[in-house]
């Protein structure tokens, strides 16, 4: 299973990029789970500088903006 | 080159609609479907530009570019790259926290907050093309001088005290984005991504600063502003940096407005003062902003950028252009 985090501070871009994930990932059948973390403590802790940010798996793949649909579907291809 | 627009104008307003083009609602229509179109263009054209060349001024490179740098330096370099590093404004929480850690000056880190919603590529393309050059260096030099000297007093103050206590105990974590050196496709994907996310984040703000631009242009008659807001009236700058204060909307939003209060005889300085307290003093930015800056510093940032915007309104109203 894939630990997917997205960071960010509740902003419309945060949420639609964690919708766009469970979408993703139910689309394709891939099991995983997509947590929302929200503090800033914890978001700067990834380096992240903008928001949203998403963490697959411990590893931070994206900063800042909605990501692209093809590049969701990339992580959660990707082993 | 943006003749186009005019006759685009000239045809919807005149042509399609049949109004004659001496009545108040042909002018108005003739100033929105001129005003927008050229806007549209104009923001497609500039995000996508710049969006290409994006994945060099990231916020997080920005950082590493001001770390260790001395503070003159960090002031200079933070407006600059505020000016080209875009960011949303709910970034700015992580943004101060990161560059604080990184041992940037809180003053500089201001400066960047300062600078980098007033001054953008897209305030530049809309002020060239509807206000000419000679306001857009006037527009780009004054916000870039009033970050500096904001960041430089903040220091000069000792304000860190008034940052939150919190922020100096998170660590940071080191930026590891794995990105692969962009070919020319994520490239032109990326800023394609870039022209959907900032013109469907200002689209309306556009739509709405033109249809006030228009309004004010078609239906306020010539002296009435001229008269009330006009170099005579000592007040004009004090109330148009109050007026800009609840009005919140980002560069290209007002400068529509400005364009049509110019044309209206509204001297310069006051058009300025309008402008950037529209765009910079923004209630909503300062509640994001509190959760890393205390009620005092806050109040500190707004009543240095007041006052500096109405000594930007004098002294722009006694040069003459």
């Amino acid at each position: 299973m894939k630990e997917i985090k997205v960071l960010g501070s509740g902003c419309r871009s945060c949420q639609l990029t964690a919708e766009m994930l469970q979408r993703e990932a139910d689309a394709l059948g891939v099991d995983v789970r997509v947590e929302k973390v929200t503090d800033m403590a914890d978001i700067v802790g990834y380096g992240v500088l903008r928001t949203p940010g998403v963490v697959v798996d411990g590893k931070v793949v994206h900063a800042g903006g909605v990501p692209h649909v093809r590049t969701v579907r990339g992580w959660l291809q990707g082993a | 080159m943006f003749r186009v627009f005019t006759l685009l104008g000239d045809l919807v307003a005149y042509r399609w609609m049949g109004l004659d083009p001496a009545t108040r609602t042909a002018a108005a229509v003739h100033f929105f479907v001129e005003d927008v179109t050229k806007i549209f263009a104009l923001l497609v054209t500039v995000i996508f530009v710049m969006g290409l060349f994006r994945s060099m001024l990231s916020p997080e490179r920005v950082r590493t570019y001001l770390e260790g740098r001395s503070r003159w330096a960090a002031y200079v370099m933070a407006v600059v790259l505020g000016a080209v590093t875009p960011f949303c404004s709910c970034s700015s929480v992580p943004l101060f926290i990161g560059f604080v850690e990184a041992g940037i000056p809180v003053g500089a880190t201001m400066a960047f907050l300062i600078t980098s919603p007033m001054v953008n590529e897209v305030a530049v393309a809309l002020l060239l093309s509807l206000l000419g050059w000679k306001l857009t260096v006037l527009y780009v030099a004054t916000g870039l001088v009033v970050g500096v000297v904001g960041g430089a007093l903040i220091d000069a103050l000792r304000l860190e005290r008034w940052v939150e206590a919190y922020v100096w105990k998170i660590r940071v974590g080191a930026v590891d984005l794995a990105e692969a050196r962009p070919t020319l496709a994520t490239r032109v994907r990326f800023a394609r991504g870039e022209v959907r996310d900032i013109v469907g984040r200002i689209w309306a703000y556009v739509l709405v600063g033109v249809g006030l631009g228009a309004a004010l242009h078609g239906y306020v008659p010539q002296d009435f502003l001229a008269r009330w807001a006009g170099a005579s009236n000592p007040l004009a700058v004090p109330l148009a940096v109050l007026a800009g204060v609840p009005m919140y909307s980002n560069a290209s939003g007002i400068i529509p407005v400005a364009e049509a209060l110019l044309g209206k005889g509204v001297p310069v300085g006051t058009v300025l003062a309008l402008m950037m307290s529209v765009v910079a003093l923004s209630l909503p930015e300062m509640i994001i902003l509190r959760k890393v800056l205390t009620v005092r510093m806050l109040g500190f940032f707004a009543a240095y950028l007041a006052v500096s915007f109405i000594a930007v309104g004098y002294l722009f109203n006694a040069v003459r252009f």
